[in-house]
């Protein structure tokens, strides 16, 4: 029997990193910056708010936590740990002109390389004596859901019953969609995305905003891996535990053509997708399970296909994506 | 604009070689300084003695430097199979995948033929199942790419994912023993498919990559597909003023690319490892990106680039078991090498001039 009222927040609870990722990546992506090292950021971002969570339950007794700096340390950490990998993208990319894929690549080996070591040896660099890194105390401030969600039933567990950071996702990405559409920064934005030239001509600072885009973009996507750590996975940093969800929000980006609001519900989607597989009865036949993890992707490509084929002037990516853009150039 | 900049950037004409090799190896320099302060931070060892336990985890015993030069091997494989679609401005990060598809058509044949065949149409199996296997994973981007200009960095990107998760698949089809989620060696008794032996178990890649190196050198340099893979990668108008038909380079390039990807599946699979798992490939598709645009798409020049990261990356992992630190440590340091790397180029291709008179010319 298929669980609905189950499935559903397990699906969401899925989502949300994607979401941050796909939503960072889409305001990174719109001003032609093509960064693949969002994967890496994402471990960044997690691996900070676990490391600044670390040192506050170390300092300060469970009891006598605060919850304002509870979720605020790790909060900030992380947002400072993806804003220095969007820094180092960006300077390498907008100020050095390198290659975005490679930047892109580099960036994304460096980000889980730090996740990885860190996750693996802060124990041993600090010389604390807890056995693992399980951040329990932090991690129900981030999961603390509203407390009458538990009494609404079918209701509750399906709207209400995720920690802040899943609200934020979505506020974010609706905010993020509006900037882009409606506003005229979206709309320089999206001028440097498409020609650069033609935007620095009317006087738009096209570094500013490919600064400004990656970073801020960055920094959303690195929440996503804070979400997963601290209210996904209870605040246990495993090794590799967050595996290709990076990969997987750079495909939503193109699977919701370049759209952070319906990249709400396509996130929930991939989310469902991912989990499916624990839902379908394949009897004892393991390896059909493996067969099921294939369908973002296939799914992925298929929209791909189908937008390049189809040739529709707004659902095609930015224009000079991944392109440098040098003035004397032109 | 009336703010002055106080820097001008322009292109440089020309550098010369030694010029451009000194800058780029005092960015190595720098960024192997800035290693040993991060690894001198977190181990609180010497720096000399850092280097010691670096050089000592590549090249320290007779085995270990075999096995750093076999990593190289694969490692330039595969970077040699990205480059004609690299030079081509065909950004295929799927090497990843049509390595480990390859590796899967090997382990297929292995697995199927084992009591079926002669040890030698076994592996006569593999060597074609493995290739044309890649040769399928390069050619569906190429066909969309070619036909409707689709994203080809993303949609290789989606291939991997593909090809991992029918690799998973397979593996827990064929596992051994069942329930164990994994393969094992196979044919371990029979070595049915195992690839023979040229003295130690390593020459035979080694050899073969190095066949490969200076072929692809020739292909690239002095053929006439070289020259229209140049030519569309500079500029696909002028290709197809000149009478080239970008469509079949475009598929022609990434059936090679993909086909080389799989010839080292072969190797990892039927070769070294002799066993599928779905890591087998390591991130190796996504170094030889990295590997390919540092060597500047030149065969001979990835030998030193690869040897570099391979270098740093068996290395670092000696630092890590020898301080007890995370075996990931490599990849930060290999991220830390490769951010110097990929800045140093701006300073290669273009020039800073202080202006003097700032204010005047603006």
């Amino acid at each position: 029997m298929f669980d609905l009222v189950s499935f559903i927040p397990r699906a969401v609870m899925q989502g949300i990193p994607l979401l941050f990722g796909s939503t960072g990546e889409i305001l990174t992506e719109k001003s032609g910056n093509l960064n693949l090292g969002i994967p890496g950021v994402m471990y960044v971002g997690g691996i900070c708010g676990v490391i600044g969570a670390f040192f506050y339950e170390q300092a300060v007794p469970a009891a006598e936590m605060n919850a304002v700096l509870a979720i605020g340390v790790p909060l900030l950490c992380s947002l400072l740990g993806s804003l220095l990998m969007g820094l180092v993208y960006s300077v390498l990319t907008i100020s050095l002109r390198a290659n975005q894929n490679v930047t892109g690549l580099a960036l994304t080996t460096f980000g889980v390389g730090v996740g990885n070591f860190f996750g693996g040896s802060l124990i041993k660099l600090t010389g604390s004596e807890v056995p693992s890194i399980a951040l329990s105390a932090t991690s129900a401030y981030f999961s603390k859901s509203l407390p009458f969600a538990g009494g609404l039933g079918w209701f509750g567990q399906v709207f209400l019953s995720y920690g802040f950071l899943a609200y934020l996702a979505v506020l974010i990405a609706i905010a993020a969609s509006y900037v882009i559409k409606r506003t005229r920064v979206g709309l320089h934005l999206r001028a440097v995305g498409e020609s650069p030239a033609t935007a620095d001509a009317a006087g738009i600072s096209v570094t500013k905003y490919k600064y400004l885009a990656t970073c801020i973009g960055s920094m959303i996507a690195g929440l996503g891996g804070l979400y997963y750590v601290m209210d996904y996975a209870c605040g246990v940093w495993s090794n590799n535990a967050f595996g290709d969800r990076g990969w997987l929000a750079i495909a939503l980006v193109i699977f919701t053509i370049w759209r952070p609001n319906v990249s709400i519900l396509a996130s929930i989607l991939f989310g469902g997708f991912y989990i499916l597989y624990l839902y379908i009865p394949s009897g004892l036949d393991l390896s059909v399970k493996e067969l099921y993890k294939m369908i973002p992707y296939v799914v992925t490509l298929v929209v791909l296909i189908i937008v390049s084929m189809r040739k529709k002037r707004e659902d095609q990516p930015p224009a000079s994506l991944g392109l440098p853009y040098f003035r004397e150039e032109r | 604009m009336n703010k002055t900049m106080k820097f001008h950037i322009s292109k440089r004409a020309s550098l010369p070689w030694y010029k451009a090799w000194g800058i780029r190896a005092a960015a190595i320099l720098a960024a192997l300084l800035t290693c040993a302060v991060v690894t001198m931070l977190l181990t609180g060892e010497n720096p000399l003695n850092i280097f010691t336990t670096l050089f000592y985890g590549a090249f320290g015993t007779a085995r270990r430097s075999w096995v750093t030069i076999q990593e190289l091997a694969i490692l330039l494989g595969i970077s040699l199979a990205v480059t004609p679609a690299f030079k081509m401005r065909f950004w295929n990060i799927g090497a990843e995948g049509q390595v480990l598809i390859g590796g899967l058509a090997t382990t297929a044949c292995m697995i199927c033929l084992a009591d079926k065949l002669p040890n030698a149409g076994v592996i006569l199996c593999m060597i074609l199942a493995s290739i044309a296997a890649g040769a399928v994973w390069g050619f569906l981007p190429a066909f969309f790419k070619a036909r409707w200009n689709t994203n080809e960095t993303l949609f290789t990107l989606m291939m991997n994912y593909i090809a991992t998760q029918l690799a998973a698949y397979y593996i827990i089809v064929w596992e051994v023993p069942k329930g164990a989620g994994k393969i094992g060696i196979i044919n371990q008794s029979s070595e049915i498919g195992w690839l023979p032996r040229l003295g130690n178990q390593y020459l035979l890649s080694i050899l073969i990559v190095a066949l490969l190196t200076g072929v692809m050198y020739i292909y690239l340099n002095y053929s006439k597909h070289g020259y229209e893979i140049a030519v569309v990668g500079e500029s696909q108008r002028t290709a197809s003023y000149a009478g080239i038909k970008v469509e079949r380079v475009i598929i022609r390039t990434m059936v090679l690319s993909g086909a080389v990807c799989g010839l080292m599946g072969l190797l990892l699979v039927g070769g070294i490892n002799h066993t599928l798992t779905t890591t087998v490939v390591d991130g190796r598709g996504f170094t030889a990106v990295m590997v390919s645009w540092l060597a500047k798409f030149n065969p001979i020049a990835m030998i030193f680039t690869s040897l570099l990261l391979v270098f740093l990356s068996r290395g670092a992992s000696e630092i890590s078991s020898a301080f007890g630190l995370n075996h990931s440590f490599s990849d930060i340091l290999t991220g830390i090498i490769l951010f110097f790397i990929i800045g140093s180029e701006f300073f290669i291709t273009y020039k800073i001039s202080v202006r003097r008179s700032a204010g005047k010319e603006a």
